[in-house]
């Protein structure tokens, strides 16, 4: 591939609530045994993108964690490899990252020292399978200056959290506004863009000299009657899990047949950190319907259109439903969840009651972590 | 020059022939274990928690499978600059090409390989038992007791006793004399296969050894030590160890896993066991799906029942089958209504639907009974079952099978089912 990698997972979102108070959005567990950056990451490993920055802020260390090898994604080549840049100190910068194109800037040497003619941006917060070659086929067909990807979102969406193109019928974009109160377009940037790498640098320098930080803002929306930005259409599965209930709503889609065969089963694999962790052990008592379950967990209880992730272990007699428990958490004897999310690393106590009633309810107890 | 203090050398070249149809294509080290594990799984992490980080595999017998798990040692960390995992097979030389003759002979072939880490000690393990055992530990020993060779023991029931190779000891540990599968056991401490040489002891032994046809540790090399008056400890042993030479220990070894806090425990953050990953994704369990007492795999879909049973990765229960009491490797696909029970089927096997697997008397097998018995059905790897059919017990099926494979539908009690081209 004739492309480098960028991926943006620097931000914090107050729409994850308390869930963003321990890691960053590209950090979060989905559909049991992911986070949300193995989406992106994988997805340039099998495109053949083969250097890759993640640029990252906000609560990085469980980022740094999960990424403290490249080899689960296979970036620990010669050529190539991953890279980590959070804000560093120089002698003329010591600002934080102050935006998307603030960045990119902060790290320009990095581009201008790659030589591949293409730069693939994408964030941490996608889900979604993608081989990047055909947009960059389409992008060299267009002869276009960028290439946006948009999904055609149903319209139940809440579009205030999306940037909403309008594209004619070439494809290009003819406008864009970012998180609209109200919209008539259903085509929502997802984030993802392709562009030549030597225009990328123009572009940011210029934005650096005008003290303009934002990439939506200060390069696509302001450019976009002058540079040929063009949309290109994703077909298939993609959600931003960047709010609480799209969060919810992401791993509940992975309980769908057509969903885990797209993601879990279909060629290429979706990779991640290996834990090394034992199957997964059900316990007399143990009764799971329409459920996913990660490996590591023990279950003693009954659970039901849930995702259970990683190392969860459930007590007897409890009951867990419409629910989302993340990793690493100890569900004593005859707790009743429904309609929740737990928060990772937690022991909820025993006889505890904890129902979502209109909407999904965060859980967090903050004991002090039950180890088996 | 490289020098390591310890390095180890795992014999996996064995074929485990009393496992039967499940090593027809694999050595014995590289058939699944509790789900997603392989039985060498256990010595390498063993290894590498005990902080050795050189060792040698031997393979010989049908090794793909081996090396493909083992590859270039990742998932053990033992990717290494310095020492790291290496296959050894046998290898041809200007004089006397030869495959390994004994365990013994298997070490003497390597010891070029020995030398280049110019070790002070050497380990040598088996690649079929599961334990969990820290040869550090041991190696202390060895070197407080001055030992040239220290043997681990462990104690077994008396009745059982003459099964083993057993050492007779002095109080302080110190081997007087062995005796190989005794009548009458003057000693319940079996030798479990593991052992410490200093290494210039064993290269002189080996070297002095090396035209004795078969060379083996057991029979010519620790015997040809203890006559020179050297130094033979046994280090005892009391922790969980399991030989899962046959059916019946390996289908029983699997199911200890379920217990509700099982002997051998893989839950524990502590001594972990690490493998080659099949799978990252999580399991489903469709609406119809129940699972009680079992081990279940990442990306397998339950939409059946499933009962005190291991189940690997990638395993696919239609709806409506029901499996008791078994072991499904990974990639293998149970079709819908069948029922299955005390059946140990191998990897990427296909069954049809509405098969029932394990019914009947138990009449032993009338090929192999000393294989096939403790009243289980057997299958082997890629094999295809049929739709409709009824298995009996102490059976065992290899290859592509067809429904005129099956007279009235039925394969009987003690019936073995081998298509051309496959090994019994």
């Amino acid at each position: 591939m004739r492309a480098i990698g960028l991926i943006l997972a620097g931000g914090n979102n107050h729409r994850m609530r308390e869930l963003s108070t321990k890691r960053a959005i590209a950090a979060m567990p989905v559909a049991g045994s992911y986070r949300s950056i193995d989406f992106s990451l994988s997805n340039m490993s099998n495109s053949h993108v083969q250097k890759v920055a993640v640029l990252t802020q906000y609560n990085s260390r469980s980022l740094n964690e999960h990424l403290s090898s490249s080899k689960w994604w296979d970036f620990g080549r010669k050529q190539g490899g991953l890279y980590i840049f959070t804000p560093t100190v120089t002698a003329d910068n010591n600002f934080w990252y102050r935006g998307t194109a603030d960045c990119i800037y902060q790290n320009l040497d990095w581009l201008k020292q790659s030589h591949e003619p293409y730069v693939v941006i994408a964030s941490g917060d996608g889900i979604y399978k993608m081989d990047y070659n055909k947009v960059l086929e389409y992008h060299i067909e267009k002869k276009a200056d960028i290439t946006v990807i948009c999904k055609e979102m149903p319209e139940d969406t809440d579009f205030s959290r999306f940037g909403v193109v309008k594209a004619d019928e070439n494809g290009r974009l003819i406008d864009m506004e970012e998180k609209p109160m109200a919209t008539d377009s259903r085509l929502v940037s997802c984030g993802i863009y392709i562009i030549r790498r030597r225009q990328l640098i123009e572009l940011i320098e210029k934005c650096a000299e005008e003290d303009r930080y934002d990439f939506v803002r200060d390069i696509l929306i302001r450019y976009k009657n002058i540079k040929k930005i063009f949309t290109y259409k994703m077909e298939s599965y993609w959600n931003s899990i960047a709010s609480v209930d799209a969060y919810y709503q992401t791993n509940m889609d992975f309980l769908k047949p057509e969903v885990r065969k797209h993601f879990l089963k279909e060629y290429p694999d979706i990779y991640s950190k290996v834990l090394d962790l034992p199957p997964a052990k059900y316990n007399a008592g143990s009764n799971v319907k329409n459920s996913l379950v990660a490996s590591g967990c023990i279950i003693n209880g009954a659970v039901e259109n849930s995702v259970l992730f990683k190392k969860v272990f459930v007590g007897n007699n409890c009951v867990i439903k419409n629910s989302i428990i993340l990793n690493d958490v100890y569900l004593g004897d005859n707790t009743y969840i429904e309609n929740c999310i737990v928060e990772s690393r937690d022991t909820i106590r025993a006889n505890s009651r904890y129902v979502g009633e209109d909407s999904v309810k965060v859980v967090i107890e903050k004991n002090e972590r039950y180890i088996m | 020059m490289i020098k390591k203090e310890m390095i180890a050398m795992l014999l996996a070249g064995g074929q485990g022939s009393r496992l039967g149809v499940l090593t027809a294509k694999v050595a014995k080290p590289a058939v699944a274990f509790g789900g997603k594990y392989r039985i060498i799984d256990f010595p390498l992490s063993n290894c590498i928690n005990s902080g050795i980080d050189t060792v040698g595999v031997l393979t010989q017998y049908q090794p793909l499978r081996l090396n493909t798990h083992i590859g270039i040692g990742m998932p053990w960390d033992l990717d290494r600059n310095n020492g790291g995992v290496t296959i050894l097979s046998p290898y041809e030389k200007s004089i006397g090409s030869d495959w390994y003759s004994g365990t013994a002979n298997a070490i003497y072939q390597n010891i070029d390989y020995i030398d280049t880490y110019n070790p002070d000690y050497v380990l040598i393990l088996s690649g079929d038992h599961i334990y969990k055992m820290d040869y550090e530990v041991m190696l202390d020993y060895h070197k407080e007791n001055n030992a040239a060779v220290t043997i681990a023991c462990m104690p077994v029931p008396w009745e059982e006793a003459s099964r083993f190779g057993v050492v007779i000891t002095d109080e302080n540990g110190q081997i007087n004399e062995f005796e190989e599968k005794p009548e009458k056991p003057r000693s319940n401490l079996a030798s479990m296969g593991i052992y410490i040489f200093t290494w210039k002891v064993l290269r002189e032994a080996l070297i002095k050894m090396r035209d004795v046809p078969g060379c083996d540790f057991g029979k010519h090399i620790l015997p040809e030590c203890l006559g020179n008056g050297e130094r033979l400890f046994a280090y005892e042993y009391n922790g969980y160890w399991k030989d899962v030479g046959t059916l019946g220990s390996y289908w029983e070894a699997n199911m200890e896993l379920i217990d509700i806090i099982p002997e051998f425990n893989l839950y524990e953050e502590f001594w972990k066991i690490y493998t080659k990953s099949d799978a990252v994704p999580p399991l489903y369990v469709s609406e119809e799906g129940f699972i009680e007492r079992s081990l279940v795999c990442g990306n397998s879909s339950i939409e059946g029942t499933v009962l005190n049973s291991v189940l690997g990765a990638g395993v696919t229960v239609g709806k409506g089958a029901v499996v008791r009491d078994s072991i499904i490797m990974k990639n293998t696909v149970i079709g819908e209504g069948c029922t299955i029970d005390k059946a140990i089927i191998a990897e990427e096997v296909e069954i049809g639907a509405n098969c029932v697997l394990g019914e009947g008397e138990a009449i032993p097998n009338k090929v192999n009974p000393k294989v096939y018995s403790f009243g289980l059905v057997t299958i082997g790897e890629n094999s295809v079952i049929p739709p409709g059919v009824r298995i009996g017990l102490n059976t065992a099926i290899s290859g592509i099978t067809k429904a005129e494979d099956y007279p009235d539908g039925v394969l009987a009690s003690g019936e073995t089912l081998i298509k051309a081209g496959e090994r019994a």
